[in-house]
């Protein structure tokens, strides 16, 4: 067994959430400079020339990327060979999140009660944290600050077997059309077929952070990715959805077996900045 | 490039009738961040008679909560947040004298009803620029329901904000005039 103190998960998540605020990963800045040679509307090419000057401004000067630095999601892969020691795994997690917030300067924007009180936490805890136990003896940590102006915009749906290809690609696209401007376009569009419903929506987000249009390894998941960024881009939304040829730098697919009954289909909106970090322990 | 339009604040109707959807301005003056919980508490006061905390007559009210400044900047960062959560409360806003709004995305139809009504107006800011957008901010305060953290209502001086006109005083809306160009 190797033993893993559970201040050092404070001390990498909070670097990890400083990280995924201040810089965009190089993958998502090449893809944003491609996106504005690809760009044909004059207002949508000014949209993303500032979106490229933000964000090189956020990393020169480590200050956030957006001003809504996002409710903390956390995907931990421990491996199975790890003895966590000196505390608790949620609470040091949590603890790492309310650091790299304080000493960040980053936004407080979690409310305990959804509906009555809605009263801020000060802290921008608890954070939502997935943990799936693995093979090894390393923790592996992906971090999502997620804002909720595309989160806000994204659905899910239990399709029919019967729907297919087609269902998919109607129910995707007509979703980042509702979205119009809202999410802050050009996004990025995680997709999550099959599993349950909670689990499709899971892999929906975390497709999200995949390279930036690495297609999926499946050919035929692959081009139904291509397929639907082709239709979306048709759309016309654009940048900032003031008219364009670019409203998704990517979609990314992720698929689970499923039910005989069913066929779920999550869709994950994310802003143009992606924001993420990993690292191991 | 299109040309960038300057405008100051106060805005009153003489100055919002010549700007027109699509056109890029830069704002100088003082703009007031509000969002969700600040507009609940002004729809309570309006609703009850009272007065509200600030004088917002020919104002922009700006959509967003910032970052907490660090150390030797003026604000922290700072963009817009997604507009059609305050579409319930807006419309009396603008009858008691808001002028202009500056946001992202869609607005509902009574809202656009009321900015036509009102000769008001609605900016766009751009969305996850907020590191930029700081720049424009000389200098933060919080001036109203400082309970509310990052939702309180805050007065910024901004010189040269840079926004581009979304729906302008005759009812004209960007959102839904230029993607159809771009549709296929």
């Amino acid at each position: 067994m190797r033993k893993v103190k559970l201040s050092q998960i404070t001390d990498k998540i909070k670097e990890l959430f400083l990280k995924a605020n201040f810089y965009i990963n190089p993958d998502l800045i090449q893809r944003l400079k491609k996106a504005l040679e690809e760009e044909n509307s004059p207002i949508g090419k000014h949209v993303l020339q500032m979106i490229i000057e933000n964000n090189e401004i956020a990393s020169r000067e480590e200050v956030p990327i957006c001003q809504d630095t996002g409710l903390a999601v956390v995907f931990v892969e421990v491996g199975q060979e790890v003895h966590l020691v000196d505390g608790d795994f949620t609470e040091a997690i949590n603890q790492g999140v309310k650091e790299a917030y304080q000493e960040g300067y980053l936004r407080k924007s979690v409310v305990d009660d959804p509906v009555f009180e809605r009263k801020n936490t000060k802290t921008n805890t608890p954070a939502i944290i997935y943990t799936d136990i693995v093979p090894g003896d390393k923790i592996k940590f992906l971090v999502m600050p997620k804002g909720f102006g595309s989160e806000n915009m994204s659905t899910i749906a239990m399709l029919k077997p019967a729907d297919g290809e087609k269902g998919i690609i109607d129910f995707v696209v007509e979703t980042v059309k509702k979205a119009g401007p809202n999410p802050c376009p050009p996004t990025i569009i995680g997709v999550g077929i099959g599993g349950t419903i909670d689990k499709a929506m899971v892999i929906a987000k975390k497709a999200i952070v995949r390279k930036i249009n690495q297609p999926n390894k499946n050919p035929k998941y692959a081009a139904l990715e291509k397929e639907i960024l082709t239709k979306i881009n048709n759309l016309g939304i654009g940048p900032a959805g003031l008219g364009g040829n670019i409203t998704s730098l990517a979609v990314h697919i992720d698929y689970l077996p499923t039910h005989i009954a069913g066929m779920p289909v999550a869709v994950n909106v994310c802003c143009h900045a992606a924001r993420h970090a990993e690292g191991i322990i | 490039m299109k040309k960038i339009i300057k405008i100051t604040t106060p805005l009153d109707a003489e100055k919002i009738v010549k700007l027109r959807t699509g056109d890029f301005v830069n704002i100088t003056g003082n703009i007031y961040a509000a969002r969700d919980a600040a507009h609940k508490r002004f729809f309570e006061l309006i609703e009850k008679g009272k007065k509200l905390p600030i004088n917002l007559k020919g104002q922009i009210i700006f959509y967003a909560g910032p970052t907490p400044a660090k150390p030797g900047y003026p604000c922290g960062s700072i963009g817009p947040t997604t507009s059609y959560r305050m579409d319930p409360y807006t419309p009396n806003l603008l009858e008691g004298g808001v002028k202009g709004m500056i946001g992202k995305g869609l607005r509902s139809k009574e809202v656009i009803e009321s900015i036509k009504k009102n000769k008001a107006i609605y900016f766009a800011a751009i969305g996850g620029a907020a590191a930029l957008i700081a720049k424009s901010v000389k200098k933060s305060e919080v001036i109203a329901y400082e309970d509310l953290g990052a939702e309180a209502v805050f007065r910024f001086y901004v010189k040269d904000f840079p926004a581009i006109v979304v729906v302008d005083s005759a009812g004209n809306n960007l959102y839904e005039t230029e993607p159809p160009k771009y549709r296929k």
